[in-house]
C-alpha cells in the first residue's frame, strides 16, 4: 500500500496474473532502414546488420590503482597522503581477491607451523608423448650409366635415319598400309608361336659345318692342299685320292641313280636315289649335299617313287628337274619350303609311261619360259615348259627301231625305248638319244619325222652319251656292254672303244681338258683316261669302294675343283681328288707358252682325231 | 624348330664335341648340354668376351660387326656365333 501515488489499483486476482515476458536477441529500437553509401558499388545500399545492443544500465567504477597519477591527485585533494593508504589497498584487496597473489610476493613469507607442518603437492599425469611419422615410398631410383662409343652413336643415327624412312613410307601410302597391318598381325602371331631356339637356327648350321671341318680337318686339307708327289716317278699314271664319303641313313638302301653338280655354288652337288631293278621298286629320295659337311645333307626330299634323274638348271641354279621311275618330271625349288615339287606332271598331263631316264635343262623358250627335256623308255623324248604353275608338255619325237615318228605308232614301226639322251652346246636343235637296243640316234628338235643319224653303237642298252664340252663334233657313249666309245658325229663308225672289263654305269667328260675322260663300272672301279697321253689304256685305274659287291653307278666332274664324284648302289657318294698326272697339261717346249683355252683344247682333239681319220682316208 | 633341335643333336654327335650352349643376350644360358656350374661358368665369361670383341670390331668401324668367334686353345675349341639376341657355344675337341 505505500506505493506512488499513480499507481493503479489491482485487485488480488490481477496480481496474482502470470505475465510473460520474453526477451528477444534482438533490439526493438533498433533501426530497420538504414542505407549507406557504398564506394565499391558507388550507390547506396541498405544496411541489413545493426546494432542490436541496446545498453540498459552503465555504472563507471570508483576504483583506482593506487600507483596510478589519478590516484595520487585524489589523495592529495583529500589530505590523506599522510595516512598509510591501507583502505584504499583493503578495498583493492576485497574488490579483486585473484591479485592476492602478487600481493603476497610483497609480504613476508608467512610462518608455517614448525611441529606438524607438511606440504603437500600433486601433479597431474602428463600426457605421454607420442610421434608418428609416416614416409612415402621413395621414387623408384634407376642408375644408368653408358659409354658413348663411335659404334652406338653410329646405331643410334641408324635408327633415326630408318625411322624418318618409314614415316616417309608411311605417309606415301596410308591406304597400302591397311592391307600390311593384317599381314603384319599373321606374321607377329607365328613369330610368337616360335620358339625362341629358331632363331639360332642358321648359326647351327654353320657351327655343323665347322664341327664337321674340325672332325675331318685332314680331309679339308687334303683336297686344299695335298698333290701326289710319287706322281712324278709313275711316269705317266695317276691315282685318286678318297676325299668325303656322303652318305645318309635314310637312303641306306638306296642306289645313287644320278650325280650332279650345282653351277653357281660348286660346293654343292644334288644326288638323285631310285633302284635300277624293277623288282626292288620303292620310295626314292632326292638329297642336297654340300663339300662343307659331309655329315648330313643340306635339303632333303623324300619322294613316293624312286629318282632316276636329275638336273640341275644352269642360271636358275635353285630350280632341278627330276625324273621318276614311275614315268612323272618334276621340278623341285631349293626356294620354296616343304617337300614337294613345285611342279610335277601327271597322267593328264602327258607324263611318261615308264621310267624316265634322262631329263635336261634348256635356255629359255621365246616366251622367257623355263623348259626341259625328258626321255624315257616309253620312246618318247618330251619337252616340258614351266608355265605359270601348270608343266605343258610337247612330244618332240618318238622313237622306234627304224626311225623316227612324231604322230603316234604306224605299222612297221617298233617303238623303242630311250635311255639317255645330251644336246649340242652349241648347235640348238642338235641332240643324241641313246636307246635299249644299244642304237645312238642324231636327232633334231625341228625335224622330227626322221633321225639325222643313227649308229650302231653297242649292244646292250646306252647308259651315257655326252657330246664333248670343247669339240663340237665329239660325244662319248657308254653301255652295260663293258666299252665305252667316242665319236666323230660326221662318221658313223667309232673313233675309239675302251673295252673296260665290266658293265660301265657312266661316263663324263672332264671340264678342263677335252682328252679327259672318266668312267666308272659295276667293278667298283673308276677308270680315267687322257687321250692325249694314252690312246689305249686308262691312266688310272683305281676301285674306289670298300666292299667288293659294290658297283659304281654314275660319276661327274666338279666344274672348278680338280675333284670326282662317283655314286654307288649302296646310297654312298664318294669324292676323290684327282692327282697332278690326271690333269696335266701338255709339255710345254722349253720355255714356250703353250696356247690355253677352248681353242687350244679343241686344236689338241683335233690332232688325235686327224691322226685316226687320216688312214682312213687313204684305205678309200 | 625341330630342325635346329635335330642339327644341335647332330653336332653333338659330333667326334670330340663337348658342348652345346645356347645363351640369350642377357647372358643367360636357355640351353646346354653341359653340368649346371660349367655352364654358368662359360656362359658368363664368353658373354663378356663376346661383348669385348664386338666393342673391339665396331669401334674400329662401325659399320662392321662381329660374326663368329673361335677360340682355339691347348684342349679344346670354342666356337660362338654371337647373333643379336642369342648366342651359341659349342667346344669340341678336334684332336678327340
Amino acid at each position: 500500500g505505500n506505493g506512488p501515488e499513480d499507481q493503479p489499483e489491482l485487485t488480488e486476482d490481477e496480481l496474482n496474473e502470470e505475465i510473460t515476458r520474453i526477451l528477444t536477441a534482438n533490439n526493438p529500437h533498433a533501426p530497420q532502414n538504414i542505407a549507406r553509401y557504398s564506394f565499391k558499388e558507388r550507390s547506396y545500399k541498405p544496411i541489413s546488420v545493426v546494432d542490436q545492443m541496446a545498453v540498459l544500465f552503465v555504472l563507471e567504477s570508483s576504483l583506482l590503482h593506487e600507483d596510478s597519477d589519478e590516484a595520487r591527485r585524489l589523495r592529495v585533494k583529500q589530505g590523506l597522503l599522510k595516512e598509510d593508504g591501507g583502505d584504499v589497498e583493503e578495498a583493492g584487496e576485497e574488490d579483486r581477491p585473484d591479485s592476492s597473489a602478487s600481493k603476497a610476493d610483497k609480504k613476508e613469507p608467512k610462518l608455517t607451523n614448525q611441529f606438524n607442518f607438511s606440504e603437500r603437492a600433486s601433479q597431474t599425469l602428463n600426457n605421454p608423448q607420442m610421434e608418428r611419422i609416416c614416409q612415402t615410398e621413395p621414387p623408384p631410383r634407376n642408375n644408368f650409366s653408358a659409354t658413348a662409343n663411335q659404334w652406338e652413336i653410329y646405331d643410334a643415327y641408324f635408327q633415326e635415319l630408318q625411322k624418318q624412312e618409314k614415316n616417309k613410307e608411311k605417309q606415301k601410302g596410308t591406304q597400302a598400309k591397311k592391307d600390311n597391318d593384317k599381314s603384319k598381325k599373321k606374321v607377329v602371331l607365328t613369330e610368337t608361336q616360335t620358339d625362341d631356339l629358331s632363331k639360332v637356327s642358321d648359326a647351327s648350321k654353320i657351327f655343323e659345318r665347322m664341327v664337321n671341318q674340325n672332325t675331318l680337318d685332314d680331309i679339308a686339307q687334303d683336297f686344299k692342299y695335298f698333290e701326289d708327289a710319287s706322281d712324278e716317278f709313275r711316269d705317266q699314271e695317276g691315282t685318286l685320292l678318297p676325299l668325303w664319303k656322303f652318305q645318309f641313313d635314310k637312303s641306306r638302301r638306296l642306289t645313287v641313280t644320278a650325280l650332279c653338280w650345282n653351277n653357281k655354288y660348286q660346293d654343292l652337288f644334288a644326288v638323285g636315289m631310285g633302284s635300277y631293278d624293277f623288282r626292288r621298286q620303292g620310295q626314292g629320295m632326292l638329297l642336297f649335299y654340300s663339300m662343307k659337311n659331309s655329315a648330313y645333307p643340306e635339303y632333303i626330299y623324300p619322294t613316293t617313287s624312286g629318282v632316276q634323274c636329275l638336273d640341275i638348271h644352269q642360271q636358275h641354279s635353285h630350280l632341278v628337274a627330276v625324273g621318276f621311275y614311275d614315268g612323272c618330271v618334276a621340278v623341285y625349288s631349293l626356294k620354296q619350303e616343304g617337300q614337294e615339287p613345285v611342279y610335277k606332271s601327271t597322267a593328264k598331263t602327258g607324263k611318261h609311261t615308264d621310267p624316265v631316264w634322262q631329263v635336261c635343262w634348256q635356255n629359255d623358250d621365246m616366251d622367257n619360259n623355263h623348259n626341259f627335256y625328258s626321255v624315257s623308255s616309253d620312246s618318247r623324248v618330251v619337252c616340258w615348259t614351266l608355265v605359270k604353275n601348270e608343266l605343258i608338255f610337247t612330244d618332240t619325237i618318238r622313237l622306234s627301231v627304224n626311225g623316227a615318228l612324231s604322230n603316234g605308232p604306224e605299222g612297221g614301226h617298233l617303238p623303242t625305248g630311250g635311255t639317255s639322251f645330251d644336246f649340242h652346246n652349241q648347235i640348238d636343235y642338235l641332240f643324241l638319244v641313246g636307246t635299249e637296243k644299244g642304237k645312238i640316234h642324231k636327232c633334231s628338235k625341228t625335224y622330227s619325222s626322221r633321225f639325222l643319224e643313227t649308229y650302231d653303237a653297242h649292244t646292250m642298252a646306252v647308259d651315257a652319251v655326252k657330246w664333248n664340252p670343247f669339240h663340237p663334233k665329239v660325244f662319248i657313249s657308254c653301255s652295260f656292254d663293258w666299252t665305252v666309245k667316242i665319236w666323230d658325229h660326221t662318221i658313223n663308225t667309232p673313233m675309239f672303244t675302251f673295252d673296260l672289263n665290266a658293265a660301265v654305269g657312266d661316263v663324263a667328260w672332264s671340264p678342263y681338258s677335252s682328252t679327259v675322260f672318266a668312267a666308272v663300272t659295276t667293278d667298283g672301279k673308276v677308270h680315267v683316261f687322257d687321250l692325249s697321253i694314252n690312246k689305249y689304256e686308262a691312266i688310272c685305274q683305281q676301285s674306289v669302294v670298300a666292299k667288293k659287291k659294290t658297283k659304281l653307278t654314275h660319276i661327274e666332274f666338279n666344274p672348278i675343283y680338280p675333284i670326282i664324284i662317283v655314286g654307288d648302289d649302296r646310297g654312298c657318294v664318294t669324292s676323290l681328288k684327282l692327282s697332278p698326272n690326271l690333269r696335266k697339261k701338255p709339255k710345254s717346249k722349253k720355255g714356250q707358252e703353250l696356247p690355253k683355252g677352248p681353242e687350244a683344247e679343241v686344236a689338241k682333239m683335233e690332232k688325235l682325231l686327224s691322226l685316226l681319220r687320216e688312214p682312213e682316208q687313204s684305205a678309200v | 624348330m625341330a630342325e635346329v633341335e635335330e642339327t644341335l643333336k647332330r653336332i653333338q654327335s659330333q667326334k670330340g664335341v663337348q658342348g652345346i650352349i645356347v645363351v640369350n643376350s642377357e647372358g643367360i644360358p636357355i640351353k646346354t648340354t653341359l653340368d649346371n656350374s660349367s655352364t654358368v661358368q662359360y656362359a658368363g665369361l664368353i658373354h663378356q668376351l663376346v661383348l669385348k670383341a664386338r666393342s673391339t670390331i665396331r669401334d674400329i668401324d662401325p659399320q662392321n660387326d662381329l660374326l663368329f668367334l673361335r677360340v682355339r686353345s691347348k684342349k679344346n675349341e670354342i666356337m660362338i656365333a654371337p647373333d643379336k639376341d642369342y648366342f651359341l657355344i659349342v667346344i669340341q675337341n678336334p684332336s678327340a
